[in-house]
């Protein structure tokens, strides 16, 4: 690994930076690969902070949990089939819900949407990293510990079992006496610090590191998308991280937040939970909201309609999000006033949606549909927005949730939402980027057996429950009678799940012939608009050459779309190859700013994760010391992590005179 | 159009004060933990509309030693601005001092509440009161300690001949935590000290 | 190439039908499975018997209508859009940017009329269910417990006041308060044919209001996951005619006998010493509070919060397998011997 930086004389603090190109094979390109390389074999494996890399390890990981919440819910559907079946015990079923839902909601959704998000941001915004790349290596360490940590009790037997919600008292000491919850709450709070700090790193990127003329209105919407999530979750996170605190307190030292006797308040809990709880979905499902208004157009050969409507739209939704927590409360027995002014903000807030959905539908009647694999997922995935938009319509009636409220109606709902919005964008996107990502094109036989497979499957598995819920069956319960009336939904959605799953597989075996035997990718396989199109596939570790000059939404059809601005340039930019390098930039306007030195590759953030992991596992078994130690490995790791360095001229390169003495 | 940007002008390399990345980033930290405080008092507030006990039932809190306490930590982050302010005239010797002054006057802080906490009549598990008192100011106290050795490390830097007039962003980043300390501490304050009284 | 994409075209739209068939399907044979109440008896989608519950079906019903035009709509505009006849381009050239705001302005517009509408309606239909139109007749507390349901009528007489579990009785046409307290854990009330659901939260007291228009037996179950039994904590509400209900009412206000009766002391003793621990029995000295009343035990029509249907078979079943039954609830697998069964039965069939 190279330390080019460290030994370069050339520490001046103010430069103006080279205009130029470097073309494949060229000295200066080979310098750059060079300089941006990791070292093979496992010291790269652990101390890389390319974001491509980091990228694709989310995208894995978190497909991985997806696939682990998939069998957890293949089981619970086998014990579900029929009704009064003795496959799982109560305790088990318990485990199983919990664990599927925390899966599902906080190891796979979002890390799915990171992956995607790290990978592509500094390619589709012109930069060559992200801002913080050690705070990006970071993010994923402490999310596949956090991950692990949530997970080593499942064995034990001993998985968190009391809903993904876990309200109080039933998660409190009293009635929940082994270590599950306390697995749960230090689980969460670790995991909250990985995606915390990942969304720091997306909200600074994208004021920072946009290549020149790249204004906030040239931004892909998928950017617009996570922006807007990671916005949100700065502000939200600390709410559930605060609450499972508390919870961990009241049960291991005997605070009395939710203590009842004591004067506590269960409904603390619900606030709290809820006050991030449903700025999260939106935060799930926003980006993939992106893939889809960026992936979409190029299969309709045309420009999204109503650019600003849709990135409106994008910031609208979120912000209303923070207004309508308690209507996951509406049964609580709050004051009818009080739920009035929820009701309404939650009928309001699917407005935006709405003209997301009309966003889409024009711009595919507007454009020649081309029939491929991605474009399948995309237009399968409005149908399934709007039957999930209009499902959670009807749950924000208030009467009409005092019945469908914690029935099968919403665990219907909220499938559509999450499996519609999220999953369906999500293998529609990994079609659509795999060529980019590995270089490689997937089947396309496959890709649409899988499609029809999942599609159909997913409808077959879940509007039935949809009825189920309307014939009053509640949620969480691991059986049930057999006059109840809800044996043949049950049985239908059972067999639907199972096709599902089956999609999935397609899926899978898809990806893995792909990956070694798929055709060869151009960088544009798809004659697309956005500047990831425009470097090699796979790019190179340094992806751009030279830093491009962005003229448009849209840089590689500006030969074709008739918008009269001007041309980007991108064989002709910033060379920037004094060391890492990347441009910042001015946060609206793109006007270029400063240069920015990026860090090499570094062990810190690994043992930083490690150490932060091991310190909440010494919590979760009650080891003072060691919890102690832990931590204060942790502050060295941060403290050497942080330490100055000349060569990101993080402080004067040299000590010229006295300190003290002054100068004019 | 490439034209019409300035190709020509130079730009500054590195970590220049707040058009460093650390800068925004520290911004993102504060208003990440100012939610979290702003959570915490929530929960103060639901609790205490919501109960049937007297409250506080320890009585109305003193304000005299908290009160000095909060001027304490208040002159501490004067000198924390005052110190930042010397580099930037490169008066590092006095730049120095003011941050050693600020750094004592926080360790002041410190050792003045841990006092005030010994003296309480009740702890942590006492009663709600106590889970919530403990709790807050604890968090509070935590990110204190954070900045303590913070404040620490800059000495050390500056004292190392690290930072003059040209680049010393670590400093005014640090120096933006702490002053986020003591805006919080303003917050809790008010809170627990203050608000009982108005009621 | 033509004639590939119109294959295509004609897959896409075959699949297409396939599934909103399985979309159509899926009602119609959920239909088909049940037809009347006892088929489904948390059925409140199609089945409402009060003015606490038939506003919100009313709702629901022009919701579903709503919501199934307005995806059928969409449906049809997507399918549309994938399949209508385009000329055949040049692959290369790129639709133009400022094109289509009217599908956002017109959609969005529209959306929001609908939504608008939606809410006014909603909003008044809460005011209907919200509170009833006379003051409640009769006011109950029921308390959740892991995983059953103590009720207790109020009254201003305090010897009219009495103690049952998991069977409410209530007088037809008359609004009845429903105070709602927990012992443990979260639980929800909801008894869906005669009102929406509200949580009963332990530390508070939680209420909504019940009426029934029509005489009949309306189940109803714990929505809150509370635990390991949640499943099987269910509920029933009988509403009689007035003169019913007074009857009923006055045969729970009385204690056990307390004569002693050949036959069945031996019972009566065993069942104090093994079960009154938990269980109360007005009368007698079995005066447990962790457990259901079972004053009247033989009055009721289902046992173990909805799980069995209460015949002295179930009832020897449950006391001595109730581990097996109801895996995890409060009430040990008794072990007795066949005479101890016998007499303890005999005792607990005299419970009228």
């Amino acid at each position: 690994m190279t330390d080019a930086a460290e030994s370069s004389p050339d520490l001046n603090l103010t430069r103006v930076p080279e205009v130029g190109s470097a073309p494949i094979g060229s000295a200066d390109e080979i310098h750059l690969a060079h300089l941006w390389e990791s070292a093979p074999g496992w010291r790269g494996w652990l101390s890389t902070v390319d974001h491509k890399e980091i990228g694709l390890r989310y995208l894995v990981t978190a497909f991985i949990f997806l696939l682990m919440g998939g069998i957890e819910a293949l089981i619970m559907r086998l014990q579900l089939a029929r009704p009064d079946q003795t496959l799982l015990t109560p305790e088990q079923y318990s485990q199983l819900f919990t664990m599927h839902g925390v899966t599902m909601i906080f190891l796979y959704s979002l890390p799915i949407l990171s992956g995607f998000s790290n990978y592509l941001w500094p390619l589709m915004l012109g930069s060559r990293d992200m801002a913080f790349p050690r705070l990006n290596a970071l993010s994923y360490w402490v999310f596949l510990f956090a991950g692990i940590f949530l997970y080593a009790s499942f064995p034990l037997g001993e998985a968190p079992n009391a809903g993904w919600f876990n309200y109080v008292p039933f998660a409190g000491l009293e009635y929940n006496t082994g270590p599950n919850i306390d697995v749960y709450a230090l689980g969460m709070v670790l995991l909250g610090i990985s995606t915390t700090v990942g969304a720091i790193n997306f909200v600074v990127t994208l004021f920072r590191m946009r290549a020149p003329g790249m204004s906030i209105d040239r931004v892909p919407i998928l950017v617009w998308g996570t922006l807007t999530a990671s916005v949100a979750n700065i502000f939200a996170i600390p709410s559930v991280s605060l609450a499972f605190f508390l919870l961990w307190l009241d049960r291991q030292t005997g605070t009395h937040f939710f203590d009842v006797v004591n004067g506590g308040k269960p409904l603390l809990w619900q606030h709290l939970f809820w006050m991030f709880g449903h700025p999260w979905v939106y935060a799930v499902v926003l980006p993939a909201m992106g893939i889809v208004s960026d992936a979409l157009p190029t299969f309709c050969r045309r420009p999204l309609v109503g650019y600003s409507a849709v990135a409106l739209s994008t910031m609208a939704t979120m912000l209303l999000g923070f207004g309508v927590w308690i209507h996951h409360m509406f049964a609580a027995g709050l004051p009818t006033l009080a739920l009035s002014f929820f009701g309404a903000a939650s009928m309001v807030i699917s407005i935006p949606s709405a003209v997301a959905v009309f966003a889409w539908i024009a711009t595919i009647w507007l454009g020649r549909p081309v029939f491929n694999t991605p474009f399948l997922f995309f237009a399968g995935f409005v149908l399934l927005f709007v039957i999930g938009g209009l499902s959670g319509v009807m749950t924000a009636a208030i009467p009409l949730d005092f019945q469908l409220n914690e029935t099968y109606f919403i665990v219907a709902h909220l499938h559509y939402v999450l499996l519609g919005i999220n999953v369906f964008p999500v293998i529609g996107g990994i079609y659509y980027w795999f060529p980019k990502f590995f270089g490689r094109m997937m089947n396309e036989t496959l890709g649409k057996w899988s499609f029809w497979v999942m599609f159909i499957g997913f409808n077959v598995g879940f509007f039935p429950m949809h009825l189920a819920g309307l014939l009053g069956m509640p949620r969480r319960i691991y059986t049930y009678a057999p006059n109840m009336g809800w044996s043949t939904v049950n049985m239908v959605t059972s067999v639907g799940s199972f096709v599902f799953a089956a999609g999935i597989l397609i899926f899978l075996v898809n990806i893995l012939i792909s990956l070694k035997r798929g055709v060869l990718a151009t960088p544009n396989p798809w004659d697309a608009p956005t500047l990831e199109w425009a470097i090699p596939s796979p790019p190179p570790a340094y992806n751009f050459a030279v830093i491009p000059f962005v003229a448009s939404r849209h840089p590689l059809w500006e030969d074709r779309l008739d918008e009269g601005a001007g041309r980007s340039s991108l064989e002709q930019g910033y060379l920037l190859m004094e060391g890492r390098e990347t441009i910042g930039t001015t946060p609206l306007d793109a006007i270029p700013d400063i240069i920015l030195k990026m860090p090499e590759d570094s062990y810190t953030p690994f043992f930083l994760g490690l150490f932060s992991a091991l310190a909440f596992t010494g919590l979760l078994l009650h080891w003072g010391a060691f919890t102690v130690l832990m931590t204060v490995a942790c502050s060295l790791s941060l403290i050497v992590w942080m330490w100055p360095r000349k060569a990101l001229v993080q402080r004067v390169p040299d000590i010229k005179q006295d300190t003290g003495a002054v100068h004019g | 159009m490439a034209e019409a940007m300035q190709l020509d002008k130079p730009l500054p390399v590195g970590s220049e004060g707040k058009r460093s990345g650390g800068w925004w980033g520290i911004l993102a930290l504060i208003v990440t933990e100012g939610s979290l405080f702003g959570y915490l008092l929530f929960t103060y507030f639901y609790l205490a509309s919501q109960t049937e006990q007297h409250w506080p039932p320890e009585g109305l809190p003193t304000l005299v030693m908290p009160g000095v306490n909060t001027l304490i930590l208040l002159a501490s982050s004067v000198f924390v601005w005052a110190s930042e302010r010397c580099i930037k005239h490169r008066h590092l010797r006095w730049s120095l001092a003011l941050m050693a002054l600020a750094f004592i006057l926080g360790v002041c802080f410190v050792v003045i509440q841990l006092n005030e906490w010994s003296k309480k009549t009740y702890d942590m598990t006492s009663n709600l009161y106590g889970s919530l008192y403990f709790t807050i100011t604890g968090f509070h106290m935590l990110h204190v300690i954070v900045g303590l050795i913070i404040l620490l490390i800059l000495l050390l830097w500056i004292a190392l001949g690290y930072f003059d007039d040209r680049r010393y962003a670590a400093v005014t980043i640090g120096g933006l935590y702490w002053h986020f300390v003591d805006v919080v501490w303003l917050f809790v304050f008010t809170t627990l000290y203050l608000s009982p009284y108005l009621y | 190439m033509n004639d590939s994409k119109s294959r295509f075209r004609h897959c896409v739209a075959f699949n297409y039908a396939i599934f909103l068939c399985v979309l159509a399907a899926a009602p119609a044979s959920a239909a088909l499975a049940e037809t009347e109440n006892e088929a489904a008896p948390l059925n409140y989608f199609l089945h409402s018997y009060g003015p606490a519950s038939t506003p919100t079906m009313y709702l629901g019903w022009a919701f579903v209508a709503l919501m199934v035009a307005i995806f059928t709509i969409i449906a049809l505009l997507l399918a549309w859009a994938v399949l209508r006849k385009r000329t055949v381009e040049d692959p290369r050239l790129i639709g133009r940017e400022d094109e289509g705001m009217p599908w956002i302005y017109i959609g969005t517009g529209v959306s929001t009329c609908i939504l608008f509408a939606l809410a006014i309606y909603s909003l008044v239909t809460l005011n209907v269910v919200a509170k009833p139109t006379h003051a409640p007749a009769l006011t109950l507390t029921v308390t959740g417990y892991d995983w059953w349901w103590k009720v207790e009528y109020e009254d201003d007489d305090p010897a009219h006041r009495f103690v049952t579990a998991n069977e409410i009785h209530i007088p037809v046409g008359l609004p009845v308060l429903v105070k709602l307290k927990s012992a443990d854990v979260i639980h929800a009330f909801w008894v869906p044919m005669l009102a929406g659901k509200t949580q009963m939260i332990p530390g508070l007291t939680n209420q909504q209001w019940i009426e029934a228009d029509t005489e009949g037996v309306y189940r109803g179950q714990c929505t809150q996951y509370c635990g390991v039994q949640h499943a099987h904590m269910g509920l029933e509400v009988v509403a009689q005619s007035d003169a019913e209900f007074r009857k009923w009412q006055d045969a729970q206000r009385k204690s056990a006998a307390t004569a002693s009766v050949t036959g069945i002391d031996a019972g009566k003793q065993l069942f104090l010493d093994r079960c009154a621990g938990c269980h109360t029995i007005r009368g007698t000295e079995a005066v447990g509070a962790h457990a259901p009343d079972l004053t009247h035990l033989k009055s009721r029509r289902l046992i173990a919060a909805g799980l069995l249907t209460n015949t002295p078979d179930h009832l020897v079943k449950w006391i001595t397998h109730a581990q097996d039954l109801k895996p995890g609830t409060r009430m040990p697998s008794m072990v007795l011997t066949a005479t101890e069964i016998a007499s303890l039965s005999a005792f607990l069939s005299t419970l009228n």
